[in-house]
């Protein structure tokens, strides 16, 4: 059976409660996307799974804000472990994604050379991409890639074309993974901070915010924080959070008939660069920056930062000029001291810590999943792998495919009205996003399950109703009382 | 009201029931134009007066002071009483060529062909996003449009006591918005040298004890999950911190017409409105449109008597005007079809 325990954290006093909150084979702290992941494969295979999440919702962290590109993995570090979970993450999301009603947008990508020293370096891109079993790249000159982007600025000196990386929906696939893990028998709680914890040489008894939890194995996937993390529960961490803010800019969907591929940049050591790419939900965004900075959770946006990349945006594809912004936005990613991920085991405390998941973690995650498992195996764990496991799948959001308005006559009847306007959002998918495995704990959750509010009004047109419909729901809520007078 | 509509024919098909497509649907049928419809995405008709709770409406179309859902009322009983079909919760998804419009209601996807298209789908403000504020993301930020439906339309606040940012006619509206809902706010934030509208500016913020900050702008709003403050700089540039737990922009008018981006029809990008002639007329002759979404370039911009020229925001219209601009398209529309 399932349980989701998901009630608001009032007091922080339970630690002396005797009763636990929970006791399952593995404990999985952080609802990232990367604990999403890792709670959906140890359920398929049989383990108890408790997700422990501090915040009322899943994805408050780095996984709130990323470029939501499907990576094949062709400029990854060679022979890395991140190079192998990136590859097996990315085959496994394009196996299951129908199955779990996930989208894919298969774009493609051009690493775009705007300089002679660019193009220079495409020859060790195509050689990694070569060494990485990535093999489908294609030098282009600037007349085949104008053929193939006729928008693009005309001072394009080359590109390489890399035509499987893909654009997926950032917050549904995580949504999607817990879902199944707790429709397969495995728990999520909110609001539970894990704060401290003790092994007994068999067992950990976590304390949370919320009380105590029972494990025979810690995963610390607590991405922003997953150093803190070590350091607490373990007394030391063997690598420190650098966090690296990325800054984003979303125009008007009128941008997305503009260009097809993702826009890459020729990447440095330290960075991918700044993309221009076509997101899932029909927009064309220009971003992330790379950012050091003390705060683990400061996504604040800043205008001197998104007026350059409008205009580096404007400088790369001219058209866009015209088209009104959307959105901005910014997030954090989890980088270390190191570039590599950071995957640490203390095999005599049954503690894995899944670390330093910096930049492609969206992609790596199912691929960081498996490789928990295999560790799982070799420190003894045994599950019996779940043989008909239940699929549950997800509100489509994908522009390209048929959103809840749209599903034909007779299927339609009942959605009951359009709340939001830009991003046509039907009261019915406001309402089934409040239920089910995973409701929204959070406002951020009600629009990353929808979409309200998230177009081109920003909720002008809409608040009012959301307001309503979400009354009494969460603990922040859009409406901070009634009007009177 | 009438569903029979869909998958039809009509002679005129009115998108936006707010003052310009009711006063131009009233006119059209007071003409002798057979079939009329007006089309509305919202649950209810009257557009945006209907969630301003306050005078003065209807001076001109009825001659009285109405408060703007008690315009919106009348303006909808009239229309209905002239014999215009007005189709709720019903959203025109895309405007093809020779009038066919696509819509979708929550019976489902339909198409309706009219003779003559009307577009009246009106105006809205620019929300943060848009103006490229740095600051977090926190709730508590919000437009004068969505304060104003959460308070008259559903009896709520977004904040207690927030930032006001624009001194435009509308950021009047948003400071008795504030007043009616026993929402205090803390200060309100002018870029300018002077607010855009004198009148009555000085003396609403000073009956509503808030301080007229001029010259001053946002640095950096401040919060986690709501907003908690705001950073604003001075015209000598000195950064001082006010709190608040919330920020209203207001005004910085955008017209609602990214039905039109996604047409055939032509956009004029620097006002973000359809290009229409003196007729009203856009780019494909079937189509016509009127009210706020018809914004005229900068430069031939009419300048309403209370702004101050020299720094005119895109200026709106009210809506006495837009009822005007309805009744004059909609007279083109009757001798195109004669
Ligand atoms: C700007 C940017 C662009 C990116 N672009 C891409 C891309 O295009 N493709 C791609 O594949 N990847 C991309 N990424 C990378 C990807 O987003 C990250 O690798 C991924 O989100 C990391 O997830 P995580 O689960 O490790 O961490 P997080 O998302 O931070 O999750 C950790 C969770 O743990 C919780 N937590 C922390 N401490 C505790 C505690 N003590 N108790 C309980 N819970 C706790 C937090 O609240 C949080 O929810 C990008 C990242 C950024 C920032
Ligand atoms: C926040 C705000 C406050 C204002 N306050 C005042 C005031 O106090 N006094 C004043 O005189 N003026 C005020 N105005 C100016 C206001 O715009 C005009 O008064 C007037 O409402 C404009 O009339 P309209 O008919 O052009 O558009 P609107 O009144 O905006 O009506 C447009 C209608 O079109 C509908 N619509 C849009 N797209 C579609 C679609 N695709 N399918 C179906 N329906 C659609 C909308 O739902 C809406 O009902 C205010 C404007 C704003 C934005």
């Amino acid at each position: 059976m399932t349980k989701l325990l998901n009630i608001k954290s009032t007091t922080k006093d339970n630690s002396n409660s005797p009763s636990l909150l929970a006791t399952a084979d593995v404990a999985v702290i952080g609802g990232g996307v990367v604990g999403c992941a890792v709670a959906r494969r140890l359920a398929l295979e049989g383990a108890s799974v408790v997700l422990l999440e501090k915040a009322a919702d899943i994805l408050g962290g780095a996984s709130k804000g990323n470029s939501a590109i499907l990576h094949t993995g062709f400029d990854a570090p060679i022979d890395s472990l991140e190079m192998e979970c990136v590859r097996n993450g990315y085959h496994e999301y394009l196996q299951i994604h129908k199955s779990l009603n996930l989208p894919v947008l298969k774009t493609g990508a051009l690493v775009a050379a705007w300089t002679e020293e660019e193009v220079e370096r495409f020859a060790g891109i195509l050689a990694k991409a070569q060494h990485n079993g990535i093999e489908d790249l294609r030098l282009l000159n600037p007349e085949e890639t104008l053929k193939l982007e006729p928008k693009l600025s005309s001072s394009i000196r080359a590109a390489i074309l890399v035509p499987r990386e893909f654009v997926i929906d950032p917050w549904s696939a995580p949504l999607a993974y817990l879902k199944q893990a707790l429709a397969n028998g495995g728990q999520a709680i909110f609001n539970a901070e894990v704060l401290s914890g003790d092994f007994d040489g068999s067992n950990w008894l976590l304390q949370t915010s919320r009380g105590g939890v029972k494990a025979k194995y810690v995963i610390n996937c607590a991405g922003l924080y997953g150093d803190l993390l070590d350091r607490n529960l373990l007394g030391e961490s063997k690598f420190t959070i650098k966090p690296r803010k990325g800054q984003f800019v979303v125009f008007d969907k009128a941008a997305n008939a503009l260009i097809q591929a993702i826009i890459l940049p020729v990447p440095t050591e330290r960075t991918k660069g700044i993309v221009i790419f076509p997101t899932i939900f029909g927009n064309l965004a220009v971003g992330p920056t790379a950012e050091e900075q003390e705060s683990r959770n400061d996504a604040s946006v800043h205008k001197n930062t998104l007026n350059d990349l409008h205009t580096q945006a404007v400088n790369r594809i001219p058209a866009l000029a015209n088209i009104p912004i959307t959105a901005t936005y910014a997030g954090i990613r989890p980088a270390s001291e190191k570039k590599e991920y950071r995957i640490v085991e203390d095999v005599s405390r049954n503690w894995i810590t899944l670390g330093g998941i910096r930049s492609t973690g969206l992609t790596s995650a199912l691929g960081l999943a498996q490789h928990v498992l295999g560790l799982l195996e070799n420190q003894g764990a045994e599950f019996e792998s779940l043989s008909e496991p239940v699929v549950p799948q997800v509100p489509n959001l994908a522009e390209h495919l048929q959103r809840d308005w749209e599903t034909h006559s007779g299927h339609s009847a009942g959605y009951g009205e359009i709340v939001c306007h830009c991003e046509m959002v039907t009261q019915r998918e406001i309402s089934n996003a409040l239920e089910g495995l995973v409701p929204a704990g959070s406002v951020d959750g009600l629009k990353r399950r929808t979409r309200a509010t998230m177009g081109r009004c920003q909720g002008f047109y809409c608040a009012a109703r959301l307001a309503e419909l979400t009354e009494g729901r969460f603990e922040e809520p859009f409406a901070v009382g009634k009007a009177h007078g | 009201m009438d569903k029979s509509v869909l998958n039809d024919n009509c002679d005129v098909a009115i998108i936006g029931s707010g003052p310009a497509g009711l006063a131009a649907a009233i006119l059209l049928k007071y003409s002798g134009i057979q079939k009329v419809v007006v089309l509305e995405r919202e649950a209810e008709a009257g557009g945006i007066p209907r969630h301003c709770g306050h005078p003065p409406f209807g001076i001109r179309e009825f001659k009285r002071i109405l408060t703007g859902p008690k315009y919106a009322k009348k303006l909808v009983e009239t229309a209905l009483n002239a014999g215009v079909e007005i189709v709720l919760k019903t959203t025109v998804t895309s405007l093809g060529t020779e009038g066919e419009l696509s819509l979708v209601s929550p019976e489902g996807p339909s198409q309706l062909s009219a003779k003559r298209v009307l577009l009246a789908t009106g105006i809205r403000e620019t929300p943060r996003s848009a103006r490229f504020v740095s600051g977090s993301r926190a709730l508590g930020i919000c437009t004068t449009g969505t304060l104003q439906s959460m308070v008259y339309l559903k009896n709520r606040i977004p904040f207690r006591s927030p930032l006001v940012v624009g001194t435009e006619i509308v950021s009047f509206s948003a400071l008795l918005t504030c007043k009616n809902a026993g929402i205090q706010p803390v200060a309100m934030l002018e870029e300018k040298p002077q607010p855009h509208v004198r009148w009555p500016i000085y003396q609403l913020t000073r009956w509503f004890c808030v301080p007229l900050l001029l010259q001053t702008s946002i640095v950096n709003i401040l919060g986690t999950e709501r907003v908690e403050a705001v950073q604003v700089s001075d015209e000598n540039g000195n950064v001082r911190e006010i709190a608040c737990d919330g920020v209203l922009f207001t005004g910085q008018y955008t017209p609602e017409s990214s039905l039109v981006r996604e047409s055939h029809l032509e956009l004029d990008p620097e006002t973000n409105s359809p290009v229409v002639d003196s007729f009203g007329r856009c780019s494909d002759p079937v189509y016509f449109a009127t009210g706020n979404m018809v914004q005229l370039p900068r430069n031939q911009a009419r300048v309403p008597i209370f702004y101050l020229a020299e720094n005119l925001p895109n200026p709106v219209d009210d809506a006495g005007q837009c009822w005007s601009q309805g009744r004059a398209v909609a007279k083109n529309i009757v001798k195109d079809l004669n």
